[in-house]
């Protein structure tokens, strides 16, 4: 089987698992766990194609996710727009403000580029809970509509669950084809040598930004559509915890690895179910949790599982050998 | 093919490089040396893009690209290799050469993402053709190797690769022979014959001196930022200004 076929097969597989997790499941709360960590998914790897794959640390993408949200939230509730349409303009503006801010932004490097997107971030948090008139304020914003298509309406679990998965895997699927182009390796070059990247003829300075902007508009699509699942939203939800918690999910499930984003998601939307009895200091967690996947999988959960079990083969086959 | 004129390069208060006024010859190989300190790679540095001037020009095929970055300079068919080498470490031996097709293919990232017809099709020429350059380089046999776990030598021969991927009128090469034992010079200088034999105009910066005298057509001589003279092997090594400059002022 060819290395191209190989991957086919492991996307189907994944999307098929997904698709039918539901009838495995009881209740609505696994449900909607499962739909958060959709959501998150979405989230980490458009997180990833900037992080993981460009080498361009965002600190600021809570912000995105944010004006989706809002953009839908307003729209759809003010002056009663069809949410599609919304979910379609939240994308484009978020998209166009990636633009517009990503050329003098990402001119900069390292820690610089940690501060401007942090600083972006936090105006933009304080921009929902101060225009009170229009976003509510610190209490929220409620009262948004679900998507529907004809009279089938989005408003229970199940439903929203087949939404949210069948655009995440429509993301991630767009994701991979993306990487595995000549685009994902430019990308992947500008991480690894950015000068090297310019003599091959790569316009890094303009890439950088079309990824950025790629980046915010799955972003706020991922906001838009938490929206309108949600059906409430709050400025709580897009702070800075929230942009430092998606970088840990793409660094925890592997930076450069789209799959790997599912699993970071995954982890940190279940992990703290677990650890609600710790009230406030689950962020210790995330901090050991990042400490040590540094230390020890610094290629992430996906490239250190793997390595695993290639070791666990090799001994396996050690072990036969010896036997025989 | 490349023409310099006048170029001065000063950093703060220091004065790198001098009025210097050099041409190449297309199809030739031509070597830049001198002392540690002359400006040889800040030259490159200027010629590929990555500095600007104080002033002077460079001139490709009578066209000015004083101030074309180099991304631009690898669409014209101006490339360069670095002497620290400049390897994409993560990825494998042929993904660095198929980046080195970047310029030879134009999906973008709607097309990519979207797997069109166009891009499949591009995607599979990218491929074969970085397998060409790494058969023509001698490497098809390391292609799916990470490209930072390649020895130094390797490395060196990956980066000529990439650079040559990019289908160049004219190869800058900083140092190719430096870190390499005498073996792999040895295959360097073959392959450096190879690349002029297929119509690509070289120049290279080089400190193995047998390596620049067997192989150069044409020899230029920097010291302290001045072009001190330029000739033939022959004439740079009867040269006593070069003699002098090497060994110190006698």
């Amino acid at each position: 089987m060819t290395k191209e076929k190989r991957q086919i097969l492991i996307f189907l597989i994944f999307a098929l698992a997904l698709l039918i997790t539901p009838f495995f499941l009881q209740g609505s709360y696994y449900l909607n766990v499962l739909v958060f960590i959709g959501i998150h998914t979405m989230l980490a790897v458009a997180l990833n194609l900037l992080l993981g794959y460009a080498g361009q640390i965002s600190l600021g993408h809570a912000a995105f996710f944010g004006l989706g949200a809002y953009i839908s939230g307003i729209l759809t509730t003010r002056f009663s727009l069809d949410p599609w349409l919304v979910i379609v303009l939240a994308a484009v503006c978020a998209a166009t403000i990636a633009f517009v801010i990503g050329f003098p932004i990402l001119k900069l490097k390292g820690h610089y580029l940690a501060m401007a997107t942090l600083g972006f971030g936090i105006i933009i948090y304080i921009i929902f809970n101060e225009t009170v008139s229009w976003t509510g304020g610190p209490s929220g914003l409620s009262g948004i509509p679900s998507l529907h298509i004809g009279s089938w309406i989005f408003d229970n679990d199940l439903y929203n669950y087949y939404l949210i998965w069948i655009i995440t895997l429509a993301v991630m699927l767009l994701s991979i084809n993306l990487s595995q182009s000549r685009i994902g390796r430019a990308l992947r070059a500008i991480h690894d040598s950015e000068v090297a990247a310019r003599v091959m003829g790569i316009n890094a300075r303009v890439l950088k930004v079309q990824i950025f902007t790629v980046s915010a508009f799955i972003s706020a699509i991922a906001g838009s559509l938490y929206a309108h699942t949600m059906t409430f939203i709050a400025p709580a939800s897009f702070g800075f915890n929230f942009s430092v918690e998606l970088v840990t999910m793409v660094v925890v499930g592997g930076l450069g690895s789209i799959y790997g984003s599912f699993l970071g998601a995954a982890i940190l939307t279940i992990l703290p179910e677990f650890l609600r009895f710790f009230h406030d200091f689950d962020i210790i967690i995330y901090g050991l949790l990042l400490i040590i996947i540094n230390m020890f999988m610094p290629g992430g959960l996906i490239s250190g599982l793997q390595s695993l079990a290639e070791i666990a083969a090799a001994k396996m086959k050690g072990k036969t050998r010896g036997d025989a | 093919m490349l023409r310099l004129e006048g170029i001065t390069k000063i950093f703060g208060g220091l004065t790198a490089l001098k009025d210097v006024s050099l041409s190449v010859t297309t199809g030739s190989i031509t070597g830049i040396i001198g002392p540690n300190g002359a400006g040889k790679t800040t030259l490159f540095n200027i010629i590929t893009g990555l500095y600007t001037q104080t002033s002077g020009d460079v001139y490709l095929n009578q066209k000015n690209i004083s101030f074309f970055p180099p991304e631009v300079l690898a669409g014209i068919g101006l490339v360069r290799t670095f002497q620290n080498v400049e390897l994409f470490g993560q990825m494998t031996v042929l993904e660095n050469v198929m980046v080195g097709l970047h310029t030879k293919s134009h999906s973008g990232i709607f097309s990519c993402a979207f797997k069109m017809p166009g891009q499949i099709k591009e995607e599979r020429y990218i491929r074969e053709k970085a397998l060409q350059w790494l058969e023509f380089t001698g490497m098809a046999d390391l292609s799916g190797i990470q490209a930072e776990n390649l020895p130094f030598g390797k490395g060196r021969l990956l980066e000529i690769s990439r650079a040559l991927a990019v289908e160049p009128r004219i190869i800058l090469m900083d140092e190719p022979a430096a870190g390499l034992n005498s073996r792999e010079t040895a295959g360097l200088a073959h392959l450096i014959s190879r690349i002029r034999e297929s119509g690509i105009t070289v120049v290279l910066v080089e400190h193995d001196m047998e390596l620049v005298m067997d192989i150069c057509e044409s020899i230029i001589v920097l010291n302290l930022g001045k072009k001190l003279t330029e000739g033939t092997p022959r004439e740079i090594q009867e040269n006593e200004a070069v003699i002098a400059a090497y060994l110190g002022d006698g």
